[in-house]
Parts: C-alpha cells; structure tokens; sequence
C-alpha cells in the first residue's frame, strides 16, 4: 500500500492546482477545522502513528500532553533531517509540499497552537524554497486561515534534529541541546508549549483523517501502524526511497526494492535506522526480519529515521566504524564532557587500530567509553556514536583484531604487545564479546 | 615509552570553535552593540533582516536568516557583515560571532563565492565520495572564486556520492564531472542540468512488485 508514493511524480503536484483541484488536498484540513480538536486528537490517538524522526513515540500520545486553555502554544516541524543515510523528508517535502502544509494546519488546530515553524536545515535550499512556494500559495488562497506558518532555514549542524538544540536554534541561539524534563509540550519554544514532529509524521495527519483512526491503525502491525518511507542507500543497486507496510522483511527492503548488493556480493552488515542505530550483520536471520520498530528493537538495534545503509562484504569494519564515529565527532555540540571526549577518544583509538598501534586491549578500551557515553549527556548524540561502533566491535571484534595485526605488520610495528589479562580488566563485560563466545583467553 | 606530546593533539578535528586557539585580546573591552549612526548599513540587507525579526514572536530567532543574508551579501560573515546584522538587530556582535561560529554554513573566514559541499558521510563514501572529493578539489585547483568543502550527510544518499553546488544538488558523480561543475559554475549555466536531484523521478514510485 501507498499513501505517499502513489503518483508522487505527477507534474505540479507542488502545485494547488494539481493538489487540491485534481487530488482534493485540503479538504481534510476544512474538515478538521469544523470539528472538536478534541476530536481530531483522538483520530491521531487512534491512529497509533508513531513517530517518524527516530524516536518512534506515539504522536497522538506526544500531542495529548500540550495543556489546555487559552495561550501561545507552537507547532515544530522537524525538517533538519541531517541522520546519515535519511533522505525521506526531502523527497517527500519537495514533491508534495501542500501536504506537509497540510498537516501542519491539521496538528496544530489538534493542540490549538496559533504559531508554526517549519524548521528546514539550511544545505537544503531549495527545498526549502519550494515549500516556502507552496506556503505563499496555500497563504494566498487563504487555505491555512489564522496560524502562523513561517519556513525557518536552519545552517548545518546535526545536533539541530533533537527537539531541544533545534527549539535553541529556532530562538537563535546555538543549537545545544536543552536539560529534559520540561519536554517541549510543557516547556517548549520561547518557553510556551509546542509541538514538535517530524515531516512524514505530520505528512500522515491528512492521510488518518481521510481514513480514520482506526482505519489507519490496521495498516501495518499492531504496534508499528501505517506505512514507512524508508531511505535505503550504500552498496544497493537501486539506492532511494521506498514506502513499505511496517512489519515487511528487511529482506524485501534490501533485495527486492533496492535491488541488493552491487554485483551480487555478500552483505557485511547494515544499519537498520541510520547511522545512529547499532549495525546488523547480513546473516540470513537478521535479513529475515520484520521491518518495524518492535522487532528491530528485539533484535538490539532500532528503526530510528527509517534508513537502511548497506555495507557488502569488501567494506572494511574499521573504515566504517571510523567514519561513523568522525562524523559524530565533528557534530558533538561539545556541551556534555561525556559525548564531547567521547567522540574525540574514539576517533583517536580507532586511528590506532587502523594503523596498527593499537592493542586488541583497546577495544574494550574503547567499548567502556562507549558505556561511560550513553545515558550520561543531555541528548543522544553521544549514545548514536557509541551505540554503533559498540555494535561492530561485537559483531566483527575477530575483524578488527586482524586488522590490527595485518597493520602491525606492514608499517613494520613489530610483535604484539603482551596484553593485561582480560579477566582481570574492569571493562563492561558482555558488550566486548563476539556473539555466543566466551571471553577471549589473555594472550601473554 | 616516552610520549611524544606532538601526538597529543586536541581539538584537531575542528572543534566547533573555529579560532578557539587564538590568543584573546584580555585588554580589550567587548564589543557593544553597534551604534546606528556609526554603522551603516545597505537598506536591502536592514529590509530583509527587519521582516525576518516580524516573523517572530522573540526578535532573537531571526539571527540565522539574518546571518544568511549577510553572508549572501558579504560572501562571509566578516566583522562587517556581523556588525551589520547586530546594529539591525540590536545584539552585540559577540553574541552573533557565537551563533555564526557554531553552524557550518557560516564562514568566519574568507571564502569563495561558489559553494561546493561535497558529501563524504558513510553512504557517499561507500561509493566513493573521498576520490570525488580529492578531484573536486584539484579540479577548482586555487581559483579563488571556489569554496570546496567536505561536508557532512547533505540528505541525498539516493545520488551517492553527490555534492551540493551554490544549493544545487547533482549526482551521482565521477569524478569526471568534476571538471565539468567548475566550466557550468564559471559559465553561470545551471550545474550538470541532466544529474540535478530536482529533475530524478521518485526511486519508489514505480509499483512495489
């Protein structure tokens, strides 16, 4: 089933012409603007769309935490999208932004918020250009009635897709990240309640109440309702954006849609939720999985943004992990020590690895680090690196060992250094083993 | 082991304090917000700065729009062009030195006119985006009308590996388009017109089976 992707390409969707005249865009939105907002809140409810920015909560549950009564209250659509891997918001706000206009209006006569701000990240300029477009459009047509919508650029910076930076750069200020509690439904923009979502779940407002609630949470399975547009890209033939049913195989995804590997290799492992989500080897179990947020997570990993990254089996784990954790390095707003040395120390040791100084001591080295990251910041920027480069070195520690090795010998490094023995070394356990094996003897 | 402290090097990656190693001038007293009647400023830039700082319920949200249109205007954000932008705004220009210096789109440096990003995040660089970017920066050579840049995940996987040019998004890429994006980019024609994102038919539009 389609409900973004059918007829995505007709010329001049981005139109109102073709938008509201041919396809009957907006009718929902006069239709929500009769009804109760209490009523539209409960539609969303029932609708169980969780959230499509890489948290999955439930959106209506989110919107049902704004308070009642008569004040300033906001609508935040996220569309900083910088997680390595997605592209799904761009596609969708540039082919059909009406939509996205839509169910902004939609949301925020839902919470009754009189202000929005479509947060745009500033590289995609002209994105941001056509929406800005179509909000003139839709503006002058006296479509969105009271609310104040305004398209706001942003100017590169990761850390601006969490709720909280992105709330500080909408106030311009420096995007780092706010102390939670107060969520931003309490405490939010300009310290007023606001709402903040990203684009394909505001997308999906429209699309609920043309259905129904309860219509739409049949979509999908019974935890992970609706459908995904999920961004698949790396070594795939066909890199793009595909919108499946929740619960499908990752298989169908990676085969199927996107047309596998490139020359029919093996894959070495994927990211099933961005580069934040913690790697899946290409095993035949793994591959089989259901694509939805409760099954990924059962696996130890997470659907995060919905981007599938594939590395086949000539990708070196070592190189992969190095520019995954450079890349949170250079985005570390450097606010929380944890997240900011961190990221630094990681890069650094896996520099070592790569050129062989290191011992296979500091990997566990480097998996406490990883453990002393998560959970100890103010957002999860420092957790999104730990959480991967944790994974591939339980995954592929036989990998990296070799690596190690194989660099030791060609830049001439000599013998091993005699490592501590393992046993005796206070790392965090289980995190540090290869899957099913036992600790690793200590070589002396 | 003796330790070689040259190999202790912090920050190196570019903290996201451009300058952060600069000796701070402790006698000078810090900038006020600028006085109207000293600073001009061209009326097209206070216009536009004016109707961003409407949009908004606190004044203040208008700094980033207010730095892009002075970087627009100025090529980067020099001390001029922020001192513009804090004499409209009423801010001192310490306060949008540390807005600008915190966002990679600002340029606190001089630049080139011409923007090119190219993307070396994962999935570009699982198709080869360092060799696009190392003949991206050869093919600009030192014309100093270029501002190459790798650039961190620009949302366009889909076209891996890609780059931005002046916003225009093209790909995929060899590396003998290159060339190529430096001739458009000098010619003032729209850049690889037949690899520009806008022009790429949805890859999931065609029915699932």
């Amino acid at each position: 089933m389609q409900l973004f992707y059918d007829g995505i390409d007709q010329p001049g969707l981005n139109t109102l012409a073709v938008y509201r005249d041919e396809r009957g865009g907006y009718e929902m939105l006069s239709r929500a603007l009769e009804m109760d907002p209490a009523d539209v809140l409960s539609q969303l409810q029932a609708s169980g769309l969780r959230g499509r920015g890489g948290a999955g909560f439930a959106m209506g549950t989110k919107a049902s935490f704004l308070p009642a009564g008569n004040m300033d209250k906001y609508v935040v659509c996220n569309a900083d999208e910088s997680e390595p891997g997605t592209f799904k918001d761009r596609e969708l706000m540039q082919k059909n932004p009406h939509l996205l206009i839509e169910g902004i209006c939609i949301a925020a006569h839902a919470v009754s918020a009189n202000k929005a701000y479509i947060f745009i990240r500033g590289e995609y300029d002209y994105v941001a250009t056509i929406v800005e477009e179509a909000l003139e459009e839709a503006k002058a047509a006296d479509l969105i009635g009271a609310l104040e919508l305004w398209v706001h650029r942003g100017a590169g910076a990761y850390i601006c897709g969490e709720e909280t930076a992105l709330l500080d750069a909408l106030e311009g200020k420096r995007g780092n990240p706010r102390l939670k509690p107060p969520f931003p439904a309490v405490q939010g923009l300009y310290q007023g309640p606001t709402l903040i979502n990203n684009v394909e779940t505001l997308m999906n407002a429209p699309i609920i109440l043309r259905m129904g609630g309860e219509e739409f949470a049949k979509i999908g399975t019974e935890r992970s309702t609706g459908t995904k547009v999920v961004s698949v890209s790396g070594c795939v033939e066909r890199p793009g954006n595909y919108e499946i049913e929740l619960g499908v195989p990752s298989r169908h995804l990676i085969y199927d849609l996107a047309g596998g590997p490139l020359d029919g290799k093996r894959i070495k492992c994927w990211f099933p939720g961005g580069s934040s989500a913690p790697v899946l080897p290409g095993t035949d179990e793994m591959l089989d999985l259901p694509y939805d947020f409760d099954s990924l997570a059962k696996a130890g990993s997470m659907l995060g943004s919905g981007a599938i990254i594939v590395a086949d089996e000539d990708v070196p784990i070592v190189q992969l992990a190095l520019k995954t954790a450079k890349f949170y390095r250079h985005e570390s707003c450097g606010k929380c020590t944890p997240c900011r040395e961190g990221t630094n120390w990681t890069v650094t040791m896996l520099e070592r690895i790569d050129s062989g100084e290191a011992t296979p001591m500091d990997l566990d080295i480097m998996a406490s680090v990883c453990d002393q990251i998560m959970g100890n910041c103010l957002c999860v920027l420092g957790d999104a690196m730990a959480m991967p480069i944790a994974s591939m070195i339980k995954h592929f520690r036989e990998e990296f060992e070799a690596h190690i090795e194989a660099a030791r010998e060609r830049n001439d490094l000599g013998l091993s250094i005699p490592q501590v023995n393992r046993d005796d070394h206070a790392g965090p356990g289980d995190l540090l083993q290869a899957d099913g094996a036992g600790p690793t003897p200590a070589v002396v | 082991m003796a330790i070689d402290p040259s190999r202790i090097r912090r920050y190196e990656h570019g903290s996201r304090v451009p300058g952060w190693d600069e000796p701070a001038d402790l006698t000078k007293a810090p900038a006020l917000v600028p006085d109207p009647a000293t600073t001009p400023v061209p009326a097209e830039l206070r216009g536009e700065i004016e109707a961003y700082m409407a949009r908004y319920p606190d004044f203040r949200s208008a700094a980033i729009p207010a730095l892009h249109a002075a970087q627009r205007r100025h090529g980067w954000c020099s001390p001029t062009a922020i001192e513009q932008v804090a004499c409209v705004m009423n801010l001192t220009p310490g306060y949008l030195t540390a807005v600008a210096t915190f966002y990679d789109m600002f340029e606190t440096q001089p630049k080139g006119r011409h923007d090119v990003y190219v993307c070396t995040n994962i999935s570009c660089s699982l198709r080869g985006a360092d060799a696009l970017y190392d003949a991206m920066l050869s093919a600009a050579g030192d014309d100093p009308d270029f501002h190459v840049k790798s650039f961190e995940c620009l949302g366009a996987c889909d076209i891996a590996p890609m780059a931005s040019v002046d916003g225009e998004y093209v790909g995929p890429l060899t590396e003998a388009d290159c060339a190529q994006i430096v001739e458009d980019v000098k010619a003032g024609r729209p850049v690889l017109e037949a690899k520009q994102i806008r022009r790429r038919p949805a890859a999931g539009s065609r029915t699932e089976d």
